[in-house]
């Protein structure tokens, strides 16, 4: 069984389409990163997966209906939201109290001993914590759940350098195992790019790519080069090309790389630099952006 | 409508993975809303220092009343027992009318209901906790509240009377304060049975508007007794509202019952009131209400 299962996943807020009609099916034990642009459907597509919007297509979590399982469903899900909606009022020992109360998958102690490392108080309210601690008390209670899904939407917006970089190591320490899967949503993907297995670019609703890590280590590869090799270069038609120093910089996707090697250097792209020339506007003689893809 | 038992016992020690999901649902209302403990306190501490202050006079006037015939000279000792539960039971409604228009209103503006919502608890779950605030703990509350009061005031009463070297006996035997008290627990459940509608309707605008509850709350019926007024020129919606939010003492209590000056146990008449179809016409109507507000939490998004 698939872990999310979606078929012509579709919502749509009066007149704007959010997300145009998505397939999407996530494996057991895969970390997913969700990037795109502002307002190209990765929240709405991940609310649908969490039961809190309504939307129409197929789509099963966890073999469930999210919207009409709810209850059920978030005892092997967990998400994040992002770091704003532990409610203000609340006290750190109370939240403790309440998830230990309703989630039969809690393990009090492992939060407990989560918390202990960071500088949060029992007795503080949310409103008293930084953004950054309110993250760390987030994901100390999620961390602390024994689920098979774990969903993250914008889990590190506006957190320092410090704080993003322990949130991933916590997660990838404390937390990830095989058998556990987990989809998350960010801008700083050059920060998540080491802790993916796969990958989906979305864009106006529509996913524009999805591969794995591996193929997308073998299939892309860029190419620094000088002037003299760059008409060879461009005939074995680049996805993008770029000016760093007066060097050019082409992307290409599944082109030879012994072919490649006599005209330069040879690197792995970044995520970043593939999802600009993926999803981003094309320079003014740039290659066309659809090109080359195989979503 | 009713609420699970366990609304109010004690936490015991609970296995490691045994879950309450509605017990801590109405704990989480408590933390939020301390308005629920905190305004009949004040209140009731108001009271006492007001009748401290006034405290200097009841020599005087506990003579004059034991000028006054047995029946007269009760009530009048009776009356700031009447009037500090009649200020509690008010403080109650408010709270629960303000609790009410904000149930499912804040948790949307402060974006928390994420939070709540990636937890298993139902919607079912948490709009019955919540129903139960007015329904259940105000009620108790306010009971407990007032008979600790009452007790403050027997209390001073007894202890300024003695220093003054007059009779406490006729405050201890002619105020029936202990039927009072049945009186007023009666009194409490049978008020919250009939505004289970107007805690059902509140609850409803606070899941559904996206600002000002407070007129979605208020404009809706106003509106209709107008055009039913011009349209038809008729006010069964005027009644209506009206009986609604004041008719309720009318089913519950014969205030005219024989011996019920002595003993108000006497006034009161359940099987009238659990008769009535009034009553059980606003529980119907509670009760479609509290479904459209889970069927409304499942959709309602963030604010």
């Amino acid at each position: 069984m698939a872990c999310i299962e979606a078929r012509g996943l579709r919502k749509a807020f009066g007149s704007t389409i959010a997300v145009d009609g998505i397939d999407l099916k996530v494996e057991e034990g895969r970390i997913l990163g969700l990037i795109g642009p502002n307002g190209a459907g990765k929240s709405t597509a991940l609310n649908a997966i969490l039961g809190l919007t309504s939307h129409e297509g197929e789509l099963r979590v966890l073999g469930r209906d999210p919207l009409t399982q709810r209850d059920q469903l978030m005892t092997d899900v967990c998400f994040i939201a992002d770091v704003a909606v532990l409610p203000r009022w609340i006290r750190v020992s109370e939240t403790l109290d309440y998830v230990a109360g309703v989630h039969p998958r809690f393990d009090r102690a492992k939060a407990e001993s989560f918390l202990a490392r960071t500088a949060i108080k029992r007795r503080s309210k949310v409103r008293e914590l930084s953004k950054g601690m309110v993250t760390q008390l987030h994901l100390a209670l999620v961390m602390a759940i024994d689920a098979k899904l774990l969903i993250l939407d914008e889990p590190t917006l506006g957190l320092d350098i410090l704080f993003r970089k322990q949130f991933y190591d916590s997660l990838l320490n404390d937390y990830f195992d095989r058998s556990r899967t987990i989809v998350v949503t960010t801008h700083q993907v050059e920060e998540v790019q080491n802790i993916l297995t796969d990958v989906m670019f979305i864009d106006r609703g529509k996913i524009v790519l999805t591969c794995s890590m591996e193929d997308f280590e073998a299939r892309y590869v860029e190419v620094m080069t000088g002037p003299e090799h760059l008409a060879a270069a461009r005939a074995l038609k680049p996805i993008q090309e770029r000016q760093v120093f007066g060097r050019s910089i082409l992307l290409f996707d599944s082109v030879d790389r012994g072919q490649l090697g006599t005209l330069g250097e040879l690197r792995t792209p970044s995520l970043a630099d593939l999802f600009v020339a993926v999803v981003g506007a094309p320079g003014p003689d740039g290659p066309a952006k659809t090109q080359g893809l195989a979503a | 409508m009713t609420a699970p038992d366990d609304a109010m016992a004690p936490a015991p020690a609970a296995p490691a993975a045994a879950t309450r999901p509605f017990y801590w649902s109405v704990r989480r209302e408590l933390w939020e809303n301390h308005s629920i403990f905190i305004a009949p306190l004040v209140v009731a501490a108001l009271f006492l220092f007001g009748f401290l202050i006034s405290a200097h006079s009841l020599p005087t006037r506990a003579q004059d009343y034991s000028m006054l015939g047995p029946a007269k000279q009760a009530s009048h000792l009776a009356q700031p027992f009447e009037i500090l539960a009649m200020m509690l039971v008010v403080t109650g409604l408010v709270v629960a009318g303000v609790y009410c228009l904000g149930a499912l209103y804040g948790e949307r503006r402060d974006r928390s209901i994420l939070f709540w919502k990636s937890l298993p608890v139902s919607n079912l779950t948490t709009v019955l906790a919540k129903a139960a605030i007015p329904m259940v703990v105000l009620p108790v509350v306010v009971f407990v509240v007032t008979v600790a009061a009452h007790i403050v005031v027997l209390l001073l009463s007894t202890l300024i009377l003695a220093a003054n070297g007059l009779s406490v006996t006729p405050l201890w035997t002619t105020v029936p304060l202990v039927q009072m008290e049945l009186v007023l627990l009666y009194g409490l459940f049978m008020l919250a049975l009939w505004y289970a509608p107007v805690y059902g309707w509140l609850i409803l605008v606070s899941g559904w508007a996206r600002r000002a509850t407070f007129l979605w709350a208020v404009l809706p019926p106003i509106g209709l007794t107008i055009v039913e007024k011009i349209a038809f020129d008729s006010s069964y919606m005027s009644h209506l509202f009206g009986s609604r939010l004041a008719g309720f003492a009318a089913d519950a209590f014969d205030f005219d019952a024989p011996g019920g000056a002595g003993d108000p146990l006497r006034m009161l008449t359940p099987g009238r009131y659990f008769a009535s179809p009034e009553l059980w016409l606003g529980l119907a109507v509670a009760v479609a209400f509290l479904a459209a507000a889970v069927w409304l939490r499942r959709r309602r998004e963030p604010i």
